[in-house]
């Protein structure tokens, strides 16, 4: 599975016993190397890339300035596909996290529960998004999957052949790998908080709706900033799992940014349009995670500890 | 359900349920909406999941005439010979190659990383520096910058081989490695590695003796977190290779499903098949690898 985690800064180095530096440098040596070539290099390399023509094929790599840029950028299919892609984050944010919050909150409070329930409950996470998407393919099937199964007739609808109800499906099957994960979050979050603050709201005669409005939401606050850091960020990076459900349709009706970018680079061997692309879903992701970060008001560090 | 009684019971009898003196809160005690929606969520995970199964063993007649929902009634194993026959094995090969060739590198030069941070960040401003980019690469989705990769790769004529799946998958492990571990290795008391300094221990000497048995369990983690990303890993065995015979599990199952989709019990037959080793490991080792899908969050 692919989570794209939050940015976070540099956190302060403590623990240190002040060693003669030389001694300890060379051993982060072969892993910055390694991250610079295939991280560093090739982010600056997307940039580049996205002022030239290139068809993936041949050794020629002409500079075209801002070619691909004003083509990119005059092109509806831009606006169509910022807007999948912010709807598959907006609805699968909507649906994932009340439902993951109740269920966190039941798993915390549940000892035996969660044992029962653990055990199956995290499968979806195993599995790749490729099987997961080839699954649900043929379940939504409208003559021989579910629907026909459980002779609902809702159910037996052309899931994957109408725009809007694809669009659904994505969020769904998102939802159900994903949330799993992050009742694991919610759950770690909510057993953190000290218990002597429900003790004390009961003295003062809170209920039970009072007690979840007052203390676990705003204690939470940090956990779901964190979740919905990586529920946002992440959907960005959605590819696997839209290209084998639906490759971006029918027609472009589930096209989001990263699968546009696959169909005109790989696809119609538009390199450098498609390196635009790219250049744009790094600065959404870079600008969705500064914004999250702000929300919270501090480092996303601290937050992410606070997480489990 | 007899607990939920009991839980209920507990609470009307006004008898501490856990530890006495410490009453269980309200919020916590049994909760309708949270019971009712964990199971009805439950049967939502797992009804897709019998499903694969039942119809792994379904002969292709049976599927398209019987209840998808209904076990068969003569179940076959002949779905799972006729994927095992196309290939599965070398698949399952090269699937084990790369993850193991990805992630076991990534996780060494990650700890030895995350050990010279935390332990000579005060005095080198390189050290800080690298530091800084890791964290920062922690941001780049890795579609991001797969056209960059994908030329990388054809430069260094690495293009269709299992070492340009490798190669990229074990550059994107090394961020989230590195913060986890250097966590990890920050907690260890500096008495130790004061003791171990005069003992005369080399840093070389202090990393495996000192910090390594001590960050095992992290280390399981972040190898077993690292290991499903890769071995689930899809887009760069999908634009970095092309030749049926580099194909891992994910790919492979991608393409079988193109040839045979008529053929759904085998399509099926090949998710199960292509999922027991990780469901075998998480039988094997939940908690870790529980702990593992949440790396990146604490500790």
């Amino acid at each position: 599975m692919t989570i794209a985690p939050p940015v976070v800064r540099s956190a302060p180095p403590t623990g240190s016993t002040g060693v003669r530096s030389a001694s300890v440098s060379w051993m982060a040596v072969p892993a910055l190397v390694a991250f610079a070539v295939f991280g560093v290099l090739p982010l600056l390399g997307v940039l580049l890339l996205s002022f030239t023509s290139w068809n993936g094929l041949s050794p020629d790599i002409s500079f075209t300035g801002t070619d691909s840029w004003s083509t990119v950028l005059a092109d509806p299919r831009l606006p169509h596909a910022l807007w999948v892609t912010f709807l598959i984050m907006g609805l699968s944010w909507l649906f994932q996290t009340p439902l993951s919050l109740l269920l966190g909150v039941f798993i915390a409070a549940h000892k035996r529960y969660r044992a029962v329930l653990a055990v199956l409950f995290f499968v979806p996470l195993l599995l790749s998004q490729a099987a997961i998407s080839i699954t649900f393919k043929m379940l939504l099937d409208p003559n021989f999957g579910l629907g026909a199964g459980l002779g609902a007739e809702f159910l037996q609808q052309d899931w994957l052949g109408d725009g809007t109800l694809a669009l659904g499906v994505v969020v769904f099957v998102v939802s159900w790998q994903f949330i799993p994960f992050h009742t694991l979050i919610y759950q770690g979050g909510i057993r953190q908080i000290p218990t002597s603050m429900y003790e004390a709201a009961e003295i003062d005669g809170a209920g039970r709706i009072r007690q979840f409005l007052s203390i676990t939401l705003p204690q939470l606050k940090y956990t779901i900033i964190t979740s919905s850091t990586l529920m946002v960020v992440g959907s960005l990076t959605f590819f696997d799992l839209i290209y084998v459900l639906t490759a971006g349709g029918p027609g472009d009706a589930t096209r989001a940014l990263a699968v546009d970018m696959y169909q005109r680079g790989f696809k119609a061997n538009l390199m450098g349009p498609a390196s635009v692309i790219a250049v744009i879903l790094v600065l959404v992701g870079l600008t969705l995670a500064l914004l999250l970060r702000r929300l919270g008001g501090r480092d996303a560090t601290e937050s992410q500890l606070e997480g489990v | 359900m007899t607990t939920v009684l009991d839980d209920r019971g507990v609470r009307v009898g006004g008898v501490p349920p856990q530890k006495p003196g410490r009453p269980r809160p309200r919020f916590l005690q049994w909760n309708w909406l949270g019971g009712l929606a964990g199971w009805l969520w439950l049967v939502v995970v797992l009804l897709p999941i019998y499903w694969i199964v039942i119809t792994s063993f379904k002969m292709q007649s049976d599927y398209y005439d019987s209840n998808p929902l209904v076990p068969p009634t003569s179940p076959t194993l002949e779905n799972y010979r006729f994927v095992l026959e196309n290939d599965f094995a070398r698949y399952f090969m090269n699937s084990v190659i790369v993850t193991v060739g990805a992630v076991g590198p990534a996780v060494l030069v990650s700890f030895m990383a995350a050990y010279a941070i935390v332990r000579g960040s005060a005095g080198s401003r390189f050290l800080r520096t690298v530091n800084g980019l890791f964290l920062m690469g922690l941001a780049i989705p890795l579609q991001a910058v797969i056209i960059p990769i994908y030329l990388i790769i054809i430069k260094i004529e690495m293009y269709d081989t299992l070492g340009a799946i490798i190669l990229p998958s074990l550059a994107f492990a090394i961020p989230l490695s590195v913060l986890v571990l250097s966590n990890f290795v920050r907690d260890v008391p500096k008495e130790l590695f004061e003791s171990m300094r005069m003992d005369g221990a080399s840093e070389w000497g202090t990393l495996w003796r000192l910090a390594f048995p001590l960050t095992r369990p992290a280390l399981v983690t972040v190898t077993i977190y690292q290991g499903l990303t890769v071995w689930n890993g899809f887009v760069l065995p999908l634009i970095l290779t092309q030749s049926p015979e580099q194909r891992t599990l994910p790919l492979a199952l991608w393409s079988f499903q193109g040839q045979y989709s008529v053929n759904i019990p085998a399509v099926l037959a090949s998710v199960v098949l292509t999922t027991l080793p990780i469901l075998t490991l998480y039988i094997i080792g939940r908690r870790q690898l529980l702990s593992g899908l949440t790396a990146g969050f604490g500790k």
